[in-house]
């Protein structure tokens, strides 16, 4: 990747990075049991998609309201691996047809699909799982970025394809497992998931991809490509005049996000156990933007904790309150959009920091340099 | 007070004359606060009630109630929330299950899939529930299985759904597709020599099951025909283009398992487009007297409608439970099948520990088999060995006001089959 005058991580990056790998990968595993620990590994599977929108959406200005399609596609992917490594003839022998998935056999249908077959190979899996939906990402991006669709128009198109997705999956029931989607999933190449052991080790493998995502996210971030994303999304125009081909380097931050969304999706399936058509649509879709809004839209690590203190006030309200949660989750959304309408980043950023320079100044110490924080 | 001889549990099931004394019991309710208490030093010792670590106390046990409080669901979901209410409550009245008060723990699943299989874990792994109530619709309850099977819980599972699974760990209160279905076909080729169908449903597992089943029935057993087989999306409201279909195929009977709000597009297309409901028959299985609250009594009157249970249904036990029903939740609340078979759960999860002289899963699950519940309001259910309920069929005929006046019903419990030969 292309550097530049700017390091790589800058003093402050580097902070947030060893706080953010010390909060997940020592913090969280010794302070929460395993069912507590299990849910913070489904959020942070979330925060991949929000990962990518900061790419996207923050520096690319491209705002995608259909990024639960990625993540459901790298998740279905997965899934049905699983899926059919759960459905030996053994296991199926009460249906007409053993050793298809179950829900194939109750909707009659009698051999494996030929888009199934892939699937029997862990290694094509796991090719596939960001293959399929970067392929899909860039037809989507390709069709969308050449013909100049940009801005609103872009975002209800992208709703549009979450929708008809959803609708796919559902009416094809006997190939996908329609509303109830693929459960019932129980080995990785033979080795268990659902054990406690297992899911442990799933969870330190999510946060280090996590964190491994970040890190390729951050060096796009301080490449030349992040800087004309930055340009793009503020004055797209003058970009194109001065002759760059912005289509491709808007497809290339979608299909970023798209990769970023499929391995959260991956990971959400080995975590939780099953995939449903419930994360295509366009609600989780647009919740998936909330999370990179409450974090900060230009905040790669913002990404990450607004998905955690979403996702985390989310179980908290509706386990004390089960008939009035929504509300409360409601009124945080508004709190934080009119008091810190750059989010959590921005409330470190703008409050925090000077704070904590005006304090260490006082101190006799010089304050904090903040290169590289500034990003707009 | 009665309630302080009832509070000794055991040996006693809930037979009629025990409910006449506990409902009047009930208005004495605080009374009574001093009765677990008392029941407490007459339970078994802890130690031997629960041997796995289940949230147990001398005094109380911790269950779960599962259900979507927010979301589309909620409209269906909260019938089933206040009957299992309700039958903790006069449970707790009588003393408890073996001398031990319940103690309530509710999730919300927020219609959403997902959440269920999160909040289930959270019950059985953080609270140590020893029975969760709860789950409507079939993908919840395909969400949760793993995880109920995975830490080894137990739940109660209302509805009335597509069978295709047994599992050790639910026990099915609602009845399996064939129980619904084949004795309403039955009744109506019998009653009225229908023999040509029209089936139409939303798009998914049930109402597909369902219509293999009715379509199986109705070529092989009635040696009748089908002459059209539709299915919309959930949600879909838009069914002129089938009405007509409908209209043109003259079907003896339109055969519906349309579900939730559709059902509401549905009968007033249907009532729009002029089939009248007291000419044209139309049986559904999938409208009970909550779905009636949205669609209207007049909408739909005339209909048949195949379930175990009605609101109307003529009983001691009925008319207790709709009595202490509407007590608790108001005079204008509707009860229909799903709830009834809701207020089953409590119930029969008592009647089983009672049995098993243990709270543990396993003892429980394999107690289960064998279980009467003779104060049912459905009139009386046992839990077959494959964990689901006998229980008859009954055919009501809708009415303007919502309610069904029940025409029909099978001289015998019907046997449930989660896996029928011939249909599959």
């Amino acid at each position: 990747m292309m550097q530049n005058d700017n390091p790589f991580l800058t003093r402050l990056d580097w902070l947030s990075l060893a706080l953010l790998a010390a909060l997940l990968l020592v913090a969280f595993p010794l302070g929460l049991d395993t069912f507590r620990l299990n849910l913070v590994g489904k959020y942070l599977t979330y925060a991949f998609v929000a990962l990518g929108l900061v790419i996207c959406w923050g520096y690319g200005g491209i705002l995608s309201l259909g990024q639960g399609l990625f993540f459901g596609l790298g998740g279905y992917c997965m899934a049905m691996f699983l899926k059919l490594e759960a459905s030996t003839v053994e296991n199926t022998k009460i249906q007409s047809t053993p050793g298809i998935p179950d829900f194939m056999d109750w909707n009659q249908i009698t051999a494996l699909p030929w888009f199934w077959q892939p699937f029997h190979s862990l290694a094509l899996t796991l090719l596939l799982v960001v293959a399929v939906p970067v392929a899909f990402a860039l037809l989507v991006g390709a069709a969308m970025f050449k013909r100049r669709v940009s801005g609103v128009y872009f975002a209800i198109i992208t709703q549009a394809i979450a929708a008809i997705m959803t609708i796919l999956i559902v009416g094809q029931q006997g190939y996908t497992g329609g509303i109830n989607g693929i459960t019932d999933l129980r080995t990785l190449a033979g080795w268990d998931i659902r054990t406690d052991g297992a899911k442990l080790l799933l969870y330190f493998v999510n946060a280090a991809l996590l964190i491994g995502c970040i890190l390729v996210a951050q060096s796009v971030r301080r490449s030349k490509l992040g800087r004309i994303l930055v340009a793009m999304r503020d004055k797209e125009d003058r970009v194109r005049f001065s002759g760059y081909a912005v289509a491709s380097f808007k497809i290339f931050a979608f299909c970023l996000a798209a990769g970023f969304s499929a391995i959260g999706g991956a990971m959400f399936t080995l975590q939780v156990g099953f995939m449903s058509p419930s994360f295509v649509g366009i609600t989780p879709s647009i919740e998936m933007v909330i999370y990179a809004a409450v974090g900060g839209r230009t905040s790669l690590f913002g990404a990450v904790y607004g998905t955690l203190l979403v996702n985390g006030a989310k179980t908290a309200f509706s386990e004390s309150f089960p008939e009035l949660w929504l509300f409360g989750l409601g009124a945080l959304f508004i709190a934080v959009v009119l008091a810190f309408p750059d989010g959590l980043a921005g409330l470190v950023r703008n409050r925090l920091l000077p704070w904590a320079g005006r304090m260490l100044a006082r101190g006799g110490k010089p304050a904090p340099v903040r290169p590289g924080m500034v990003t707009k | 007070m009665s309630g302080e001889k009832d509070s000794r549990p055991r040996a006693e099931g809930p037979d009629s004359s025990l409910r006449r004394r506990l409902l009047m019991g009930m208005a004495a309710l605080p009374a009574m606060a001093a009765a677990p208490r008392l029941a407490a030093a007459a339970g078994p010792a802890t130690a031997a009630v629960n041997t796995t670590g289940l949230a147990i106390t001398d005094s109380e046990v911790t269950v779960g109630i599962l259900h979507s409080v927010t979301g589309t669901m909620a409209i269906s979901e909260t019938g089933s929330i206040q009957a299992e209410k309700l039958a903790i409550e006069q449970i707790n009245a009588m003393g408890g299950v073996l001398g031990r008060r319940i103690k309530v723990i509710q999730e919300d699943g927020g219609s959403d899939w997902p959440t269920f299989a999160e909040k289930a874990k959270k019950l059985l792994v953080n609270d140590k529930c020893a029975a969760v109530f709860g789950c409507w619709t079939s993908a919840s309850r395909k969400a949760v299985l793993p995880v109920f099977e995975q830490y080894n819980g137990m739940l109660y599972y209302p509805t009335f759904y597509e069978g295709l699974e047994q599992s050790k760990n639910v026990i099915y209160t609602g009845q399996e597709a064939t129980q619904q279905i084949l004795a309403g076909l039955n009744w109506i080729n019998k009653e009225r020599g229908s023999k040509s169908f029209f089936l139409i449903g939303s798009d998914y597992i049930w109402p597909r099951t369902s219509n293999k089943i009715a379509r199986k029935h109705i070529e092989a057993v009635l040696k009748g025909r089908v002459v059209g087989e539709e299915y919309f999306p959930l949600g879909h409201t838009q069914f002129n283009s089938v009405i007509n279909k409908i209209k043109l195929s003259k079907p003896d009977v339109i055969f519906a398992d349309v579900v939730g709000g559709s059902n509401v597009a549905f009968y007033k297309q249907l009532k729009a487009a002029g089939v009248d409901l007291s000419r044209q028959a139309l049986m559904t299985i999938s409208v009970t007297e909550d779905e009636i609250d949205g669609i209207g009594g007049e909408n739909i009157a005339g209909a048949f409608a195949c379930m175990k249970y009605f609101q109307s249904l003529q009983n001691e036990n009925n008319t207790r439970f709709v009595e202490a029903f509407h007590r608790m939740w108001g005079p204008k609340t509707v009860i229909g099948d799903v709830t009834q078979a809701a207020y089953l759960g409590p119930w029969l999860w008592k009647l089983t520990a009672e049995k098993a002289e243990s709270f543990d899963v396993d003892k429980i699950a394999a107690a289960s088999a064998g279980i009467e519940f003779k104060g049912a309001p459905e009139g009386y259910v046992r839990i077959h060995p494959n964990h689901h309920l006998w229980s008859k069929t009954r055919v009501g005929r809708a009415r303007t006001d919502g309610q069904f006046d029940v025409i029909y019903e099978t001289a015998e419990l019907m046997e449930p089959d989660p896996f029928p030969k011939g249909y599959q």
